[in-house]
């Protein structure tokens, strides 16, 4: 067994040492009529090299991004990762620790983290960031649910421009602790959030206001509008941010926005079949930060005066506070958070500039081709990486049109929403060329 | 030294490709007053120095791979690199969760056979591989009973979740999110469900009851029949914590004794990397009778394909995607490897290991339950806290040893606890270094309590001051 070292030897000289001669006698406590009196029906175990050529197999059943030029955003991108990241987060000393509850022997976590909670303030313009939630569609949850205990209201409008699954997680969190949740239809012309369809008396009402920057549909929005409008009513403002989009679009803080969630799994992780990514959570003021969910490492001293990092605030947290904890957080997302800090600091400020500039040129690019070549652009507000096209022809019978050509069509909205049954969403990425979108183009006119 | 202290303006640590489409001016796309007008506040440098920069701070951390690491309730584990290779194939880490189904058929079998592995490994019938950690299943599985009552027009008066006073904190925590009102439940003088008192706290406001078998003292409940039979005559359901499941993969199936959601933390039984705090996976198992409660989506297996599917009655989904499917293929990988016999062999010898060091313990620190244990014990520094010593110190004394700690003061009905989990990847000699190193911490709380307490020394920072750091919070780097 090459991960046990015991050797029969070995197991006989322990087993002694406790009266003992059978493994068996080990599980004395457990009834011996619930035991289980067979082998586990599992396959036969795989040498590794079968193991590894085995998966090859398996893996090669997939179409992944390397074997086709993708267009499919929809919450999760083709973005470039720098090779390096691999490297450093695989090595042992970060992938096999665990929460740092040693502070003096997990300095490497703790100070990470501190630097993933700068790098995310300072990005989002907010005063301080916790260490990671699951992904972004859990930060948006416990965002909500965190307005509503802040506040003392009990209902949450979110604008219905937000990614369709995370608005139902968002109604699954919020309806188990019977809050209402209140969708804010959008401007079928624009897009945009219609602040026109909300009833004025709901407005006192609300814990927070949730928008969704860029939306769903990649369109971008006048978020003062919506910040004076909630902030008018005393309740707060939550925005999910795509954060490659920072690069060029104003900043949460800038804003006046309360709590800043969204996903930050593009900043360097693989897209890995949407999960593991990382979500972050993003506040300003003392008062909202000790109502964080999750981990925070704070800065102190040792006994020697030496800078070091420790987990902290931990009042607000399950393990201390048990069910009037702020959250049920435990293990997040802390290598996928890691690996953001990583490209964050490769791409600096000027790299993360370049990027969001690049999406933004490229998918203004597709977009005028795609328009030339006679398809409609369904809301014609401004967008930023992503952008909904509408035709008469099933879209997800054209992507399997466009497999064929080596093409990942973009995320066809029948899947998500009805009224948009002939549209589909299509993504562009700083690693799109050219070349590869006027291929694309091409394809689609010659099927007109 | 922070990446901001480095940071020299002009430097980039990744060159971009060039923009080769014809730029429209930027005011054209976006109206001037939606772009950014602050600092982005990014550190600027280049690659061999960011390599340099976290390849510094990785030395400051102890990890499985640098040594021992008995943290209880968290099986640190060996964690096996070929998953890592596996986990990289282009195949598995390359694909977009909204691939049409028939790209990623690959994606949903693995999902799937992992699915029916767990189930196996479970006694149970159906499992969501959604939630991306513990708490995310405990919440999901609360979540799922409270579905399964509202189906029955239970739902307004079933509100208890009980939770034994051993209970890890993300149990309440998860009964309080999922909006059910937590019930602490004593424990007996074995150390489990006081079954009297069980009894005398079920009735029609019982939802169901949460449980660890073997619970956070590392000890079996015998009792569990009986304790299933008073929370199903009661009409509640039984949830089972899954963190200490690695005492008992093909020993005892959760599902046969009567459980009725089973949570397992991948990143803790299946070998998958902790990663500093995650990512984990949290999957749930249920029974027959839950299985349309679960989140959407599920993967099924018909007329030779594989398909996502939304349960009949499914509480809708908890997580973006289909939960942390990076870490689903490295446990994926680890069972196929392992096989049926390499996970008996993995739970005998993780409880032969956490006998052994118990047994060679006890004479020097308190043990308030003598009795076999499982897959790691619980100790009292009661003793030592008698002469002064906390089981903090000892805790920190352990660091210098080149040794992280157990887990230290949890479960709470323990007084000065220290909670140890071997695992079984550990060799006799690195026990046997273990077993020494305590006595003879034992020994110094005696002859030298100051050098205890001034511990550690050895290690990269001396004992940080955690109440100055909460008193006034640093949080970020200031500019
Ligand atoms: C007994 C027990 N239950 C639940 C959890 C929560 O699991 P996770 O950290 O994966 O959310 C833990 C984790 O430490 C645990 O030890």
């Amino acid at each position: 067994m090459p991960y046990i070292p015991n050797t029969p030897e070995e197991q006989q000289q322990m087993l002694k040492s406790l009266g003992m001669s059978k493994l068996a006698e080990l599980f004395a406590d457990i009834p011996d009529h619930l035991q289980l009196k067979r082998p586990l029906d599992l396959p036969e175990p795989l040498a590794e090299h079968q193991l590894l050529r085995y998966m090859g197999q398996l893996a090669e059943k997939n179409v992944n991004l390397d074997r086709c030029i993708s267009f499919l955003g929809a919450g999760a991108y083709d973005h470039i990762v720098p090779a390096v990241v691999s490297h450093i987060i695989n090595r042992g000393e970060f992938l096999t620790a665990y929460t740092p509850y040693q502070a003096e022997v997990s300095q490497g976590v703790l100070q990470s983290i501190f630097e993933f909670q700068t790098l995310i303030a300072n990005l989002t313009n907010m005063e301080a960031a916790n260490a990671s939630m699951y992904d972004g569609a859990t930060a948006l949850a416990e965002a909500a649910l965190m307005s509503c205990n802040v506040t003392n209201r009990r209902k949450v409008a979110a604008a219905a421009n937000l990614d369709p699954r995370w608005l139902e997680i968002l109604q699954v969190y919020l309806e188990s602790q019977n809050i209402e949740l209140i969708n804010i239809a959008y401007d079928p012309v624009t897009g945009l959030v219609d602040l026109e369809a909300v009833e004025p008396k709901l407005g006192a009402e609300l814990a927070c206001m949730i928008v969704s920057q860029p939306s769903f549909f990649g369109s971008v929005d006048d978020v003062d509008r919506v910040a004076q409008w909630i902030k008018s009513y005393q309740g707060l403002l939550v925005m999910a941010v795509d954060p490659i989009s920072l690069g060029i679009l104003k900043a949460p803080g800038e804003y006046g926005a309360d709590i800043v969630v969204g996903d930050a799994g593009c900043l360097g992780n693989p897209i890995s079949f949407g999960g593991p990514s990382v979500g972050f959570f993003a506040v300003t003021g003392m008062k909202l930060i000790r109502r964080m969910p999750g981990r925070i490492v704070g800065q102190t001293t040792d006994r020697d005066g030496n800078i070091g990092y420790v987990l902290t605030l931990q009042a607000r947290e399950q393990h201390i506070r048990r069910e009037k904890a702020t959250s049920n957080i435990c293990t997040n997302q802390a290598l996928n958070a890691l690996t953001a800090t990583i490209y964050l600091a490769l791409l600096g400020p000027q790299g993360i500039k370049q990027v969001a500039y690049q999406c933004l040129q490229k998918t203004a690019y597709l977009r005028r081709k795609l328009e030339a070549a006679g398809f409609k652009l369904r809301f014609n507000a401004p967008v930023f990486k992503e952008f909904v096209i509408q035709a008469d022809w099933d879209w997800e019978e054209i992507n399997q049109r466009l497999l064929e050509h080596g093409y990942l069509g973009g995320f066809p909205l029948k899947l998500a929403d009805p009224n948009l049954s002939d549209c589909t969403l299509i993504a562009v990425t700083e690693a799109r060329t050219k070349a590869e979108m006027d291929r694309f183009v091409d394809l689609l006119r010659g099927w007109r | 030294m922070l990446l901001l202290d480095l940071s020299v303006p002009g430097r980039q640590g990744y060159a971009l490709p060039k923009l080769d489409v014809e730029e429209t001016p930027i005011e054209e796309l976006i109206p001037e007053t939606y772009l950014r007008k602050s600092e982005l506040g990014l550190p600027e440098l280049t690659e061999p120095e960011v390599v340099r920069y976290f390849t510094q701070l990785s030395r400051k951390n102890h990890g499985v791979d640098v040594g021992f690491y008995p943290l209880g309730s968290c099986t640190m584990k060996y964690n096996p690199r070929v998953n890592e290779n596996i986990a990289a194939m282009p195949g598995f880490s390359r694909i977009h969760p909204r691939q049409p189904e028939n790209t990623v058929q690959g994606a949903l079998q693995l999902m799937y056979e992992l699915d029916r592995y767990l189930a196996e490994i479970a006694g149970l019938a159906k499992t969501s591989l959604q939630p991306a950690a513990g708490a995310h299943g405990e919440l999901t599985g609360l979540l799922i009973i409270k579905a399964y009552h509202e189906f029955n027009g239970e739902a307004e008066q079933r509100r208890e979740i009980i939770i034994p006073d051993s209970a890890h904190g993300t149990n309440p925590a998860s009964a309080q999110m999922a909006g059910f009102i937590a019930r602490e439940i004593s424990s007996d003088p074995r150390g489990g469900v006081d079954v009297e008192a069980l009894r005398a706290m079920v009735g029609p406001q019982t939802a169901g009851l949460m449980l660890t078998n073997p619970n956070t003292l590392g000890l079996f409940d015998e009792n569990i029949e009986t304790i299933a039979k008073i929370i199903h005559d009661a009409g509640g359901l039984l949830y089972y914590d899954g963190a200490n499941a690695n005492a008992i993969l093909g020993i005892v199936r959760p599902g046969d004794t009567g459980f009725d959601i089973v949570h397992f933390n991948l990143h803790k039984t299946f070998s998958t990397p902790h990663g500093g705090g995650g990512p984990g996976s949290g999957p749930i198992v249920v029974s027959n009778k839950l299985v349309d409660f679960l989140p959407d989506p599920i993967v099924e297996y018909t007329d030779g394909r594989y398909h996502l599917a939304r349960p009949k009655h499914s509480i809708g989904p908890v997580k973006a995607f289909y939960g942390n499917f990076g870490v689903m293929v490295k446990a994926y990988a680890y069972i196929r490897h392992l096989g049926a016999e390499g996970l008996r062999a993995v739970s005998e010898n993780a409880v032969l290991n956490a006998n052994y060091v118990l047994n060679q313990l006890k004479q020097d620190y308190h043990l308030p339950y003598d009795r076999l244990c499982m897959h790691e014990f619980v100790l009292s520094g009661k003793w030592q806290k008698e002469l002064g010593v906390s089981t903090l110190d000892i805790a920190k004394r352990l660091l210098d040893y080149g040794v992280h700690a157990p887990t230290i003061y949890f479960p709470l009905i323990v007084e000065e606890a220290i909670m140890v989990e071997p695992t079984e990847t550990e060799s006799k000699a690195t026990l046997d270094a273990f077993i020494e190193a305590m006595q003879n911490i034992a020994e110094e709380v005696r002859t030298n309590p100051e050098r205890i307490k001034s511990a550690p020394c050895q290690t990269p920072v001396k004992r940080l001051d955690e109440t100055k750091a909460a008193r006034s919070p640093v949080l970020t780097r200031k500019l």
